[in-house]
Parts: structure tokens; C-alpha cells; sequence
């Protein structure tokens, strides 16, 4: 296994150059007490990012170049952990999958750093918010790395834990804010959930493969070692069959780490909230990077999940039936931040989607698209929110093309990128997604791919939806922000939002459909998945080129439906959506309620928890059963005792034992020492 | 000198000399004077850091004194790796927790010096001992500093506090003291009637230590039960449980925690908790093996609930410092945990793990000190937004918070994986309940952390609030460096650990077999059940007679 690599000591750069960021910027602010200049700032934590991405092409052509045989680069730092059996190198791995993950956040990352120079300027100027904020998404940008770049288990969940303690910070940001600071410390807490089951499934590898000749971690080890655990079986309760395949309960363990990293249901509540956080941090780590980690790390395992149908089945569910209850939610949301969020959620849910059907290859094309056009599209209503000083409720927009012309323009492609218009990414990607569903061996296939084309249609109702209530029609922008005036934003905003609708335009070409391909000529057109093969095996089946044209022709016509019903409701009688509101107010008011998920798991688990903790736990058990009876109760009986019966002996319990021991000790030492 | 003993009383013989010089050197002299004192014990340690060699299994640094030599009992010291890296964490704390109360303590703050000092000799003296009598002095000298460090500088309910912690240990060590007892005639028993504490054979010696004592197992009918492995397991776990502490023992902590002054807490929770747990390691593993593993799953069951009952009630505090001690009792559960996975990975993170709660637990209550002098209030209640007025020390208790968490990259990561891992291979339900403290653990944490400093600082009081001084950070980052070092490179930690867990582990097999087999011929006894008992003991001490010292 290990001679198919190279090795190059580049890929511990792409790591260390934002952790050198951040750690200036952290020392400067924590320990200095003095921010650093603005420029100086600027520099540092925007070159970081740049050149991390420049030295990411670099491995990516010594990746591409390598003689045959050898699929990837390898750097091994050091031994992190070593202790008995289990030793865990700090090592890095850039294969093909790595690769393109690392493009993608280091590209992506830099434009972000880029915007936040603009989003961020009129922030906090006196206090070193602004270069706080940069040390951590420099940071974030360090861990996010080292998450993609991880040669084994650990090191992927040493950037795992660190991206969500960025995110930690940088939802509570502005932590003056009570609600800010509550929003960051639920993204953790409902993390750290995920993590347990991440952990357990760590566990269970360890476990399973130090009884099969060697614990490791190391993902190309564990690959090796598939077919030694690949038959185990392990008792389950019988209500769950009694009997479980190893690799399904690794798989599931796995996965609920994913689940809460990648907001799938149930663990998906903290992701709205999330968009407290300032928008460039939505935009980069709530939508294009840090919440793909899921998919990613399942696309990572991708050996283990081949040889557990049980796990990839529930990952399909999970993901389709998130992707449409998210845009369900999505449809009744005013903030104009909340409606990305759940549309984040919902497409995660068609990365899962794929993964779940066995096209992982599918997946990582759509966690590239969604990075370029949901970043987008968050960028997009940062400059909206920034233009209306600070204004996030679509219920205060309106008519805003007139201002906002390129904003405007910019925006659209985001919009039209994520409901597939055809020829742009989101077409391509989702079509690929929807595809795998459809051939896929997972039980109730069709199922899956009807929901995900029904998904599809209610994503272009509510996209259709936001866009039109934010740009067009009537003005409903109060009087004050009027006044205020209404501009465009600076051009570090608008530069990266360019460059991103071009890739949400044109990076559907790097997955353009074998089929389509060899119609016009072109063999493998599908590149990015013929990149991935050594890493990620393709579905075997061989797709027909009118099944490709025919389901994308379905999705489409959906999609089309969804926004021309939009177009209906919200640009041509802007009248009928109240009364939609007025006659079904039960139904909307559910939905805008996010169906009271938040409200039920504070009812069942919150309260309960911490009620029982007070009153029983520590009040009763420990205060009172405790202390309060069997110490303080045998303190009165000795006490008593010692009144009564020893009465010569009065004084105190301890001072009287401090006495006896104190002569004991004496009599014993002279005794000892007499001759 | 020898240098291990030279460290063990460097603190007190400090001490001392300031008595002796005048009780009239102002306080000022006696602070800079101590903490020179604990400043130069923490640089000889460092010197038993480099020496040590890592690729050796037993013990090093060995001196042996004859005290008392007719009764078995002398000043013999060593360290392995496990105790060379408890001695350091408390060699490095003692400065910074003299360091971190420089202000603080206004009554006789010339004792308190000296009490420190005096608990430093004690502390070190319990470590370094390869004599169980003197490791029982030591370990019964180390209550009287502490007792008088949280009954004179402690909160307003002192003297309850002190009072409790007193008698809690010395209640759980008295059945100590009479088990050590029995296994020092028992060892008499078995070579010939030669009276020893010392646990291992004194260099240049051919006579036999306490640990090639065959401690009975309770199959052979004809030995009384308070000769077995199991009584005697018992009353030992009974002393180091009370000190770990085990639920349902830990009741004094969170009363001594919050009563002490802030140098007490942090050497209460940095160093004597691990009193607990190295007696364990040290003592009760290695002499009673086959009780160890009897009875793993029951310390198991009560390091379980201690994670997850330590957690919840935490959740609950109104007090940060009560918070921090209820922390502890998980924090130590997840220790106990490793020591009884009886493997490496689980032993090896166990102890790094004393060192890891250490350190961050006594930053911990460094940082809660450092907020009551300003405030004289621990109320949660009382705080909110102090990030604002107060931006390095929330940044410095935010990296802490996190090391207290087990967040990968800081120190308390390696030590909790290992720990969980080494578990999951003897007991995976076990180690899964564990784990989801580590849930528990972010959210009493982040939830103290989050009321505490975020949110609008809308109390007066709190706004005007001074940030951290140039003391007050160097104590704390001198605290972080470890922090992040045991995190990112733990590997010198472990290296110096790994020979000495497998010189244990491999020890305890030797024994445990050796103990089983000599059960074995238990049918010769049983028949045998009706002579008199005093014939019966005869018979057995004969068949153990036999057997030849090593």
C-alpha cells in the first residue's frame, strides 16, 4: 500500500501557513495587547490563505505528475501518539479526493478572506475585533486543513474538533450579544454530540482491528485491513436484528459524526442558528467548507461504507429526507440568512444522498458546486445585509435591483446555479446526484430519487422566492436605511463574488456526463470522477444516454414549476401569499416554527437534564443522602456517643483524635528509637 | 546528596531555615524566599527529568538509607516514569501556586509560606517513597499543612471544610495502616521472618520486597479472609478511593475546594487527588493483581457514574469554583477508568492524564483566584460580558476551558483518548458511557463559560473590571506551555511512561499466575478443614516457606 505514495514535505505547509497566521494574530492580541495595523493585518491573514492555495496547485501538478502506480503524496511530521498499541502519526495525505477538497478550501477560503476585508472594515474599530476575527478564520483555515489533509482517523479528528471550535467562535463573535454567544455554544455542545458516535466508531475500529493483527488508524492501513473484519458480525438487541454486520455499526458510529458536523436530521438545529455568526463566516464555514467535513470523512471511509449497505442505506434516507424537510422549512423563512442556512441543510442532504447510493464521486462534485454557489449566494446577501446597514429581514427589502445592480446580477447566477439551471454547475451536480439515487442498490431507490426531485422543485420555489422578495417588486426598505443611503459595496466585496459566479457557471464542466460527453466527442468528459477513481470507486452500472437526458428533463421541469410558481406568488400577484398565510395559518405557522424541534428537544432533553441534575443528583443524592444523612447523621451518632459514653474524652471529635494520634505517633517513635 | 532526596526536602528544610532565621524578616522576604526555595526544587527535578532514562523499566534513582533497619523500614527512594512525572508536575505547580495567592493572603502570611513548603516535602516525599511505612508517613504528614492551609486562609466555612477533609482521609487510611500491617507479617510469613516495607529488594541486596509477597486469593479455604487479596484490595482501594475521589466518597471535595484559598485548591486538585490514583497504580496493582482484576468492573461501574454524575451535578453549580471541583470528580473517573483497563494504552494515558487535569485544572482554579480577588464573588450570577473588560483573561480561561474539555490539540485530548481506547478493548460499554462525559463535559464548561464572559456586561461592578497583571499572565501561560506541548507532542511524556506500565503490567501477570497456581492445591486443605486453624496456617506457611526469594 504505502509504495503507491511520494512523498513531499509540501503538504505540512499548506497547514502551517495559516497556523502561522493565526498564531501571530493570537499572540499580538492575547499576550501583546496590541493590535497589529490594518494593513499589517490585511496582509498576514489574507497571504496566508493565498499562498496556502498557491502550494496546494503546486501538489496538486506533483499529484497530476506522478509516475504510474503512485496515487498520492504522503508527509509524515511526526509520531503524535504513541502508546501501546496504538500509535497515530501526524501525518498527511494528498491524494486525488484530498486534492480537490484542499482546491476548494483554500480557494474558496482566500476569496472569503478577501470579502471579510470589506464586511469586517466599520467593525469594532477600536477593540481588535477585526484582527480577533481574522486570527480565527486563519485558524479555521489551519484546522479545515489538517481535517482534509489527515492521513488517519486522528489527525482528521484533531481539524474535525478544531473547526468546530472556529465555528464556536466565530458564531459568538460578536459575544456581546446574549443570543450570539448561545448560538455558538449550541453549535458546539450539538457537535460534540456527533463526536461521541465519531469517537465510538474509532473505538470500534481500534477495537475490532487490534484482534485482527494491528491497530491502526491510518486510512490506507484500515483499507488494507478490510477483509480480515469485513465478516465479523456483532449481537445487537434483537428489536435491531439481533445481528449486525462490523463494518455497518463502524459505518452508523461514523456517521452520527457526520450527522452533527454536516447539520442531517436530527442533529441539524444548530445550523440556522449558526447564522449569527458574521456572513463571511456563514459563507465559508456554514456553507462551502466546514459543514462538507461530513460527506467528506464518509467519501474518506468510502472502503468501509462499500462493505456496509446497512450504513450506506441510512445515510441515503437521512440525507433525502433532510433535503426536503430542510427546504420545507426553508419556504417559510423571512431572515435572509435563515433561508441559506436551510437550504445548506437540504443540500447537505443531497451530498448524503449520493454518498449513501454508492456514488461518492457524485457527492464531492456536488460539496464543489454547492461551495462555489451557496458561498456565493451568502456573499451575495452579506452585500445586501451590508448595503442596509446591518438589515437581514426580507420583510424590509424589496425592489433592491435598482441599488444593487450587480449585487443583483451576481446574485442570480447563485440562485440559478442552485436550481439547476440548465448548463450551469448545479445543474450538473445535481443531476449526478439525483442519477445515483435512481440506479442505486440501496432499498427503495425510487423512493429516494422521487423525494430528491421533489426537493428540487420546492429548492426553486423558495430560491425563486427569496431572489424576487429581496430584488424585486415593491420597496419595503424602512425610511431610515433609506435615508442612510443605499450603495453597492466596496470591490473587495464584489471581486470575490465575481469570481465565484464564474465557477458557479462553469465549474459543472469539470463533471460534464460521460454520456453527454462522448456525444459531442469528448471520451471521459466526466473528469472530476475519473480524477477520484483510484480513491473513490465509481457505481458500476453503465447509464443510458436517454435515462440522463430523461431525469434531467424531470428535475428541470421541476424546477421550472417551483419558480414560476414563485414568480406567481411573489412578483405577478404579490397579494395572494397573505392570504395564503391567513387561510392556512396553522400549517405556516408550524413551518416558520421550524415545526418546534428547538422547542421539543429543550421539553424532552434540556430541561429534564438539568431539573434531575438539581433536584435529585445534587440536591438530593449529594447534599442530602450524602452528607446531609450518612456523614453529618454518623457525626451526631459519634458525637453522641462520645457524650455519653466517653465523656472524659469531650472536647471535640478531631481535636481529641488530633491529640491521640500526635501521642501515638510519639509513644510509637520513642519506642522505636530507644535503643 | 542523593538528588531525589535533596528534592523532597529542599521545600521544607526552606521552610524551616526562614523559622530558624527570624519570624521578624518581613513577609515580603518570606514569600521571595519560598518561592526561590520551590523555584530551585522545580530546576533539580528538572535534572531527574534529564537523567532519566526512558528505555528502563524499573525504577531509578535509587538510594537506600537504613532507618530502622530491625523492623524493615528505611528511607529508600526511586522513581519510574510514572512517579518522575508526578514529582515534576508538583515541583512545577508549587511555585505557581505561591505565585498565583501573592497577594491574596493578608493573615499570617508568613505561616502560609511555610505550610506550602512543609506540603511540598509531603507531597513529594508520597511520590518518591519505595517504603511503605514511609510512604504512610508521608502520606498522613501531607493532611496536616493542608488541613491548616483550608482551616486558617479558607472561605467562611472553613473549619467544616477542613474538618471534613481530615476525616474523610484519615478514616479511609486507618484500614490502610492495618492492612499494610498484615501484608508486612504476611511478607514476614513468607521469607523466613524477615520484617520489610520496602517494596522492592534494596539495591545491592538479595532480600525479597513487599511486591514478591504472595498475597493469597480467597479460593484456598484455609487462609482467613483478612489475609486475601480481596480484603486487603479493599481496604486499600477505601484509602485511595476517598482521595481520588470515587463517588460515593467525594463529598469533602467540593467543601475543600471551595473553602480553601486558591494556592490550597490548586495543589488539593493538582497533586493530592493523584495521591488516589498513584496509590493505586503504585500499591494496589502491583501487590494485588488478582483482586485488581477481579474487581475492575465494579471500580468500573463506580468510575462511570462518577463521570457522568460529576458531570451532571457540575452542570448545576452556582459557584465556578464548585463547578471546577465537581469537574474534578469526573475528570478523576475518567483516570480510574484507565488505570483499571490494565493495559497499556489505558495505564499510560492514565497517568498523563493526572498530569493533564493538573495542569489544567490548576490553571483553572489559578483563574477562578485570580477573578475572586477582584470581585470577592463566585456566583456565576454575578458575572456576564467580563470578556469585554477583561479580553486576555477570557482568552487565557477560554484555552483552559478547552484543555479541560478535551479539545484534540490541547493536552487533555491525548490523555482522554487513550484512556477511552485502552477501555474500549477490555470493556467496550464501559468506555462508551465514558465517552459521553466528553459531552457533558463541553456542556457544563462552555455553559459556566458562556454566563461568565460573554453576553452584555451590563453589572456595574463588572465593568471597571482590571484586566490580568504581568504576574498573573506569566503564571497562566507558564501553565499553557505544558498545555499545548502535552497536546501537540506528547511523546516525551510517553516514552518516559511507556517501559514503566509494561514493567508493571508484565510484574502483575508474573504475580497474578503465581497467586492462582499456589490456589490451586486447595483440595490438600480443604480436607484438611477440620484441624484446628492454628494447624491449618502452620501447613500453609510451610508450603509458602518454600518458596525461594527471588
Amino acid at each position: 500500500m504505502v509504495e503507491t505514495a511520494a512523498t513531499s514535505e509540501l503538504l505540512r505547509c499548506i497547514v502551517l501557513l495559516p497556523l502561522i497566521g493565526a498564531v501571530v494574530h493570537g499572540v499580538m492580541l492575547g499576550l501583546v495587547r496590541r493590535e497589529l495595523p490594518r494593513g499589517l493585518v490585511i496582509a498576514i491573514s489574507c497571504l496566508a490563505p493565498a499562498l496556502a492555495f498557491l502550494v496546494t496547485l503546486v501538489a496538486f501538478f506533483q499529484l497530476r505528475d506522478l509516475p504510474a502506480g503512485q496515487t498520492a503524496l504522503v508527509d509524515g511530521v511526526y509520531t503524535w501518539i504513541g502508546a501501546g498499541r496504538l500509535v497515530a502519526e501526524m501525518s498527511f495525505l494528498f491524494d486525488p479526493l484530498s486534492a480537490v477538497m484542499c482546491l476548494i478550501v483554500t480557494g474558496v477560503g482566500t476569496l472569503i478572506h478577501v470579502y471579510s476585508i470589506g464586511y469586517m472594515d466599520d467593525d469594532h474599530r477600536d477593540d481588535g475585533g477585526f484582527q480577533r476575527f481574522f486570527c480565527y478564520l486563519n485558524l479555521f483555515l489551519a484546522a479545515m486543513l489538517l481535517l482534509v489533509l489527515g492521513d488517519n482517523l486522528l489527525v482528521m479528528f484533531l481539524g474535525w474538533e478544531g473547526v468546530g471550535l472556529c465555528s464556536y467562535l466565530l458564531i459568538g463573535f460578536w459575544f456581546g450579544d446574549r443570543w450570539n454567544a448561545y448560538c455558538g455554544m449550541k453549535a458546539f455542545v450539538v457537535n460534540r454530540i456527533g463526536d461521541f458516535g465519531f469517537l465510538i466508531g474509532i473505538f470500534l475500529i481500534l477495537w475490532a482491528l487490534a484482534d485482527a493483527g494491528g491497530a491502526t488508524l491510518d486510512f490506507r492501513e484500515i483499507q488494507a485491513a478490510m477483509p480480515a473484519i469485513v465478516e465479523r458480525t456483532v449481537a445487537v438487541p434483537t428489536w435491531l436484528g439481533g445481528e449486525w454486520r462490523l463494518t455497518t455499526l463502524i459505518g452508523l458510529c461514523l456517521f452520527v459524526g457526520a450527522v452533527g458536523k454536516s447539520a442531517q436530521i436530527p442533529l441539524y438545529v444548530w445550523l440556522p442558528d449558526a447564522m449569527a455568526g458574521p456572513t463571511p463566516v456563514s459563507a465559508l464555514i456554514h456553507a462551502a467548507t466546514m459543514v462538507t467535513a461530513g460527506i467528506y470523512m464518509v467519501c474518506r471511509m468510502s472502503f468501509l461504507y462499500a462493505e456496509a449497505p446497512g450504513a450506506s442505506a441510512v445515510i441515503a434516507w437521512t440525507g433525502a429526507i433532510t433535503a426536503l424537510f430542510a427546504a420545507t422549512m426553508a419556504i417559510a423563512q423571512t431572515d435572509i440568512k435563515k433561508v441559506l442556512a436551510y437550504s445548506t441543510v437540504s443540500q447537505l442532504g443531497y451530498m448524503f444522498l449520493a454518498a449513501g447510493c454508492g456514488a461518492y464521486s457524485a457527492a464531492i462534485f456536488h460539496v464543489g458546486t454547492h461551495a462555489f454557489f451557496k458561498a456565493l449566494l451568502f456573499l451575495g446577501s452579506g452585500a445586501v445585509i451590508l448595503a442596509l446597514h446591518h438589515e437581514q429581514d426580507t420583510d424590509k427589502m424589496g425592489g433592491l435591483r435598482r441599488h444593487l445592480p450587480w449585487t443583483h446580477k451576481l446574485f442570480a447566477i447563485g440562485v440559478l446555479a442552485i436550481i439547476g439551471f440548465p448548463g450551469l454547475s448545479g445543474f450538473f451536480s445535481k443531476d449526478e446526484v439525483l442519477l445515483a439515487a435512481y440506479t442505486a442498490h440501496v432499498p427503495g431507490h425510487q423512493a429516494l430519487w422521487a423525494i430528491g426531485v421533489l426537493t428540487a422543485g420546492i429548492t426553486a420555489f423558495y430560491m425563486c422566492r427569496l431572489h424576487f422578495r429581496t430584488f424585486f417588486g415593491e420597496s419595503r426598505v424602512p425610511q431610515d436605511i433609506v435615508h442612510h443611503g443605499i450603495h453597492e459595496p466596496a470591490n473587495t466585496v464584489l471581486v470575490p463574488l465575481a469570481v465565484l459566479a464564474f465557477f458557479s457557471i462553469f465549474a459543472g464542466l469539470a463533471g460534464f456526463p460521460d454520456p453527454y460527453g462522448e456525444q459531442l466527442g469528448v471520451p471521459e468528459s466526466n473528469s472530476l470522477a475519473h480524477f477520484l477513481e483510484p480513491v473513490l470507486a465509481q457505481p458500476p452500472h453503465h447509464v443510458e444516454l436517454a435515462t440522463e437526458l430523461g431525469l434531467a428533463a424531470l428535475a428541470t421541469t421541476m424546477a421550472a414549476l417551483g419558480a414560476g410558481l414563485a414568480w406567481f406568488l411573489y412578483v405577478s400577484r404579490p397579494e395572494l401569499p397573505a392570504r395564503f398565510r391567513a387561510r392556512l395559518s396553522a400549517l405556516h405557522r408550524l413551518v416558520e416554527n421550524k415545526y418546534y424541534v428547538d422547542e421539543l428537544y429543550d421539553a424532552l432533553i434540556v430541561r429534564p437534564l438539568v431539573g434531575i441534575s438539581d433536584r435529585v443528583l445534587f440536591r438530593g443524592i449529594d447534599a442530602g443522602l450524602i452528607d446531609g444523612v450518612v456523614i453529618n447523621g454518623s457525626a451526631r451518632t459519634v458525637r453522641g456517643l462520645a457524650s455519653g459514653v466517653l465523656k472524659y474524652a469531650h472536647g471535640g471529635l478531631a481535636q481529641g483524635y488530633l491529640v491521640t494520634m500526635v501521642v501515638g505517633t510519639l509513644a510509637v517513635l520513642a519506642w522505636l528509637l530507644r535503643g | 546528596m542523593d538528588l531525589l532526596t535533596l528534592i523532597t526536602f529542599l521545600p521544607l528544610a526552606t521552610g524551616l531555615v526562614l523559622v530558624a532565621l527570624s519570624r521578624l524578616l518581613p513577609a515580603r522576604t518570606w514569600r521571595w524566599v519560598g518561592l526561590a526555595g520551590t523555584l530551585l526544587t522545580f530546576l533539580l527535578s528538572l535534572q531527574l527529568w534529564a537523567g532519566f532514562d526512558p528505555a528502563q523499566g524499573g525504577y531509578q534513582f535509587l538510594h537506600h538509607v537504613p532507618w530502622i533497619p530491625s523492623y524493615g523500614i528505611h528511607w529508600f527512594v526511586g522513581i519510574d516514569g510514572m512517579s518522575l512525572l508526578l514529582v515534576v508536575l508538583t515541583t512545577f505547580l508549587m511555585p505557581l501556586a505561591l505565585l498565583g495567592s501573592w497577594t491574596d493572603i493578608e493573615k499570617s502570611p508568613r505561616s502560609f509560606v511555610f505550610f506550602n513548603l512543609f506540603l511540598e516535602t509531603g507531597m513529594l516525599g508520597a511520590f518518591v517513597s519505595l517504603n511503605l511505612f514511609q510512604f504512610y508517613v508521608f502520606w498522613e504528614v501531607m493532611l496536616i499543612p493542608m488541613y491548616f492551609i483550608i482551616g486558617i486562609w479558607g472561605g467562611p466555612r472553613r473549619i467544616y471544610a477542613a474538618m471534613k477533609f481530615f476525616l474523610f482521609t484519615m478514616a479511609g487510611s486507618l484500614l490502610m495502616l492495618i492492612a499494610m500491617l498484615v501484608l508486612y507479617f504476611l511478607h514476614a510469613e513468607q521469607f523466613a521472618g524477615a520484617l520489610n516495607f520496602d517494596l522492592i529488594a534494596a539495591p545491592g541486596a538479595s532480600t525479597a520486597g513487599l511486591l514478591d509477597t504472595l498475597v493469597p486469593i480467597a479460593e484456598n479455604a484455609a487462609v482467613p479472609w483478612w489475609k486475601t487479596q480481596a480484603w486487603l484490595f479493599f481496604a486499600f482501594a477505601l484509602a485511595f478511593g476517598v482521595k481520588v475521589p470515587i463517588v460515593p466518597l467525594h463529598t469533602w471535595l467540593p467543601d475543600a475546594h471551595v473553602e480553601a484559598p486558591t494556592a490550597g485548591s490548586v495543589v488539593l486538585a493538582a497533586v493530592l487527588l493523584k495521591m488516589g490514583t498513584y496509590g493505586f497504580v503504585r500499591f494496589a496493582l502491583p501487590l494485588f493483581p488478582v483482586a485488581a482484576e477481579t474487581y475492575a468492573p465494579v471500580i468500573f461501574t463506580l468510575a462511570v457514574i462518577g463521570i457522568l454524575y460529576g458531570s451532571l451535578v457540575a452542570m448545576v453549580q452556582k459557584d465556578i469554583k464548585k463547578l471546577v471541583a465537581y469537574s474534578s470528580v469526573a475528570h478523576l473517573g475518567f483516570v480510574m477508568i484507565g488505570i483499571f483497563a490494565l493495559n497499556e494504552e489505558g495505564l499510560q494515558g492514565s497517568i498523563l492524564q493526572m498530569v493533564n487535569h493538573g495542569l489544567s485544572t490548576g490553571a483553572l482554579f489559578l483563574l477562578v483566584g485570580m477573578i475572586y480577588g477582584r470581585r470577592h464573588t463566585r456566583d456565576i450570577a454575578d458575572f456576564g460580558g467580563i470578556a469585554k473588560p477583561m479580553p486576555v483573561f477570557a482568552a487565557l480561561f477560554g484555552i483552559v476551558v478547552m484543555s479541560s474539555i478535551g479539545l484534540p490539540g490541547l493536552n487533555g485530548f491525548v490523555g482522554e483518548f487513550l484512556i477511552l481506547a485502552g477501555a474500549f478493548l477490555v470493556s467496550p460499554w464501559i468506555a462508551v458511557a465514558a465517552t459521553f462525559g466528553v459531552v457533558l463535559s463541553a456542556v457544563y464548561l462552555l455553559w459556566m463559560y458562556r454566563r461568565v464572559f460573554f453576553g452584555p456586561c451590563d453589572n456595574p461592578e463588572n465593568m471597571g473590571l482590571l484586566d490580568l497583571g504581568l504576574r498573573e499572565k506569566a503564571v497562566v501561560v507558564a501553565l499553557l506551555v505544558p498545555i499545548v506541548w502535552i497536546g501537540v507532542y506528547p511523546d516525551p511524556f510517553l516514552t518516559r511512561l511507556e517501559a514503566s506500565v509494561g514493567d508493571l503490567l508484565h510484574r502483575m501477570e508474573k504475580t497474578a499466575s503465581a497467586a492462582r497456581s499456589e490456589a490451586q492445591p486447595s483440595e490438600v486443605h480443604q480436607a484438611g478443614a477440620a484441624r484446628s486453624e492454628a494447624q491449618g496456617a502452620e501447613d500453609l506457611a510451610a508450603i509458602r516457606y518454600g518458596r525461594s526469594p527471588r
